[in-house]
């Protein structure tokens, strides 16, 4: 960012005194910003902002069947944190968060790591990467569906393991479970902690582990001393990736647990289904304070603005 | 790095594998099921081979309509995608000057990303209820697919112009090219493959959002809110079918992305 602006001033103190002529577009360009910059402040502002601070105020609200009435109540804020069921939900999303983001971290490193410092041609590397980046992009409940016919009762890794004798019957919790909700997160969102550490890797100046190296660093060391210290932001961001998904999710927990976990965002939609508004509302205002403090607390470790 | 491949290469290489048959292997169960026989059902084995699924999402459903479904999908996805190319590209020349506010703008743009898309969908639906307006595929629902496809357009457009010289610029300046010139025919030509990288997440995201659409789309439902809504009542491989060919749908879109893409820079540097 800072190189760019720089140059720009540079650019606008060295042109103003040489000819009047150029003057109109450099102040015209001071608005131009202003300008440039409405369209993403109307649309964030009145589809992020507005709808945020108006739950925020309903929150208070009165609901019953028929409709939402203005009031200021604190018994929805009473529901959500005097309840045991919903404490226990939000520990279950916390759990989930936890082991998925542990496990994205580490293969997403590894794979990340692969591609830059093993994958030699700039061609192999981008296809490989490519390959990776594809499935982003395809729809995200068609790919959690497709572990049914694969971890399901007479699925392809029963039958597989029945027919080579290892089990002698289906093992029961591979489908409708916390290990295929975990499996399915780990299937959807681990791209998202590949791009932005492949990002950074990219970005090593490949000098500095030849110094190291020279120095008797050991391939070990390299990788302790060296990568990983740098690999930090790409990891940070990673993880504001995988985290905030994790904690948002409904359907890959309602679909591949069956109905037998919760989550706090899949306890927002049955509220919602049942017109609860303000219910609903209390207890986003809570998981988007959990979720700002997680991503507050990462923030403070890395400077995005700088890794793009 | 050394010649000689060491062990370490192997062992990643073989992770790296399986991780690719992890992301894929799915897929292709379900790629595989979409051709069930007549009496197949939702597991293997197959039952004999046939098209039988895919005639029957053509034909009138029970649950949903997918032709109309995926009509409104493909146009939401286009609309959203120039929304998301115009505002994102504004936005990014906006960032690369100091502006007043750009600092809250570029959290706000953060937050877009980080909030949980369900309380976006509940803030878009109430705020529709309180002020009155009918929630609508083409209006909040539009809102809320922005909602998620700017900050990654947005973030995009930082990255190509993190790395953009402004020594063009200047030079176009210097031989007397207007502000207007300037943009249109040096600037744009060369961020061109990277717009058409955000038109292409903008359509994608759009195409399969869900989360934020719950409480968005009003009367009639997008593709993906169909198949969701399918996911807990249908129990025959037409899902599978749908599945396959919406998949190969974005497979389409995305070889046919990437191929415009391999084009423009293929004339740029003959």
């Amino acid at each position: 960012m800072e190189r760019p602006v720089a140059v720009a001033e540079h650019a606008v103190s060295v042109a103003e005194p040489e000819a009047k002529k150029r003057r109109k577009p450099f102040s015209l360009s001071r608005a131009a910003s202003y300008l440039q910059a409405l369209p993403l402040w109307l649309v964030l502002g009145f589809f992020l902002l507005l709808p945020i601070l108006l739950l925020l105020v309903v929150s208070f609200w009165d609901y019953d069947f028929s409709g939402l009435y203005p009031d200021f109540l604190t018994l929805n804020y009473e529901d959500v944190l005097g309840s045991w069921v919903t404490w226990k939900t939000y520990l279950n999303t916390l759990k989930f968060a936890a082991i998925v983001w542990a496990i994205t971290l580490f293969v997403g490193f590894w794979i990340a790591y692969f591609l830059a410092f093993h994958v030699r041609k700039a061609t192999t590397q981008t296809v490989l990467f490519l390959i990776c980046t594809v499935p982003f992009l395809t729809s995200n409940i068609i790919r959690m569906i497709s572990w049914i016919p694969v971890l399901g009762r007479n699925g392809l890794v029963n039958s597989t393991l029945i027919q080579l004798g290892i089990i002698p019957q289906p093992i029961e919790w591979l489908l409708y479970s916390d290990f295929a909700v975990v499996l399915a997160m780990v299937h959807l969102y681990t791209l998202f902690m590949v791009t932005p550490i492949f990002n950074t890797l990219m970005r090593i100046d490949r000098s500095l582990i030849e110094a190291a190296r020279d120095a008797g660093a050991s391939a070990f060391q390299v990788l302790w001393t060296v990568i990983l210290p740098l690999a930090k932001p790409g990891m940070a961001i990673g993880t504001i990736f995988v985290v905030t998904l994790v904690m948002a999710d409904f359907s890959t927990v309602q679909v591949m647990s069956g109905g037998q976990s919760a989550s706090v965002a899949l306890m927002m939609k049955n509220q919602m289904s049942l017109l609860q508004y303000p219910a609903a509302a209390a207890n986003a205002v809570v998981l988007l304070a959990i979720v700002l403090l997680m991503v507050g607390g990462i923030l403070r470790i890395v400077d995005i603005r700088k890794e793009l | 790095m050394g010649q000689k491949r060491g062990l370490g290469f192997y062992v990643l290489a073989t992770f790296f594998g399986l991780f690719v048959l992890f992301l894929y292997g799915p897929m292709s169960a379900i790629f595989i099921l979409s051709f069930q026989g007549p009496s197949g059902g939702l597991t293997f084995p197959l039952n004999g081979v046939s098209v039988h699924w895919f005639f029957n999402l053509f034909e009138k459903q029970a649950v949903g309509d997918f032709g109309a479904s995926f009509g409104r999908s493909l146009l939401l996805g286009l609309m959203v995608m120039a929304a998301t190319v115009v505002v994102a590209l504004l936005a990014g020349l906006a960032f690369r000057r100091k502006f007043l506010g750009a600092t809250p703008l570029f959290y706000l743009t953060i937050a877009s990303l980080v909030v949980p898309s369900i309380i976006v969908s509940l803030g878009i639906g109430v705020l529709f209820q309180q002020l009155g307006i009918k929630p609508a595929w083409y209006g909040s629902g539009f809102g809320a697919h922005l909602t998620w496809t700017l900050p990654f357009g947005v973030l995009i457009m930082f990255a190509v112009f993190n790395r953009f010289s402004p020594s063009y610029e200047e030079a176009a300046r210097d031989l007397g090219a207007s502000p207007w010139q300037t943009f249109w025919h040096v600037l744009l030509p060369m961020i061109a493959p990277s717009l058409i990288g955000v038109g292409l997440f903008g359509f994608s995201l759009s195409y399969d959002e869900f989360a934020r659409s719950l409480l968005a789309m009003g009367t009639y439902n997008t593709l993906p809110l169909e198949i969701y809504a399918m996911t807990t009542n249908v129990t025959t491989p037409v899902l599978y079918a749908l599945g396959t060919v919406t998949t190969l749908f974005s497979f389409l879109i995305i070889g046919g992305t990437f191929g415009i893409i391999a084009l423009i820079s293929r004339k740029r540097t003959a």
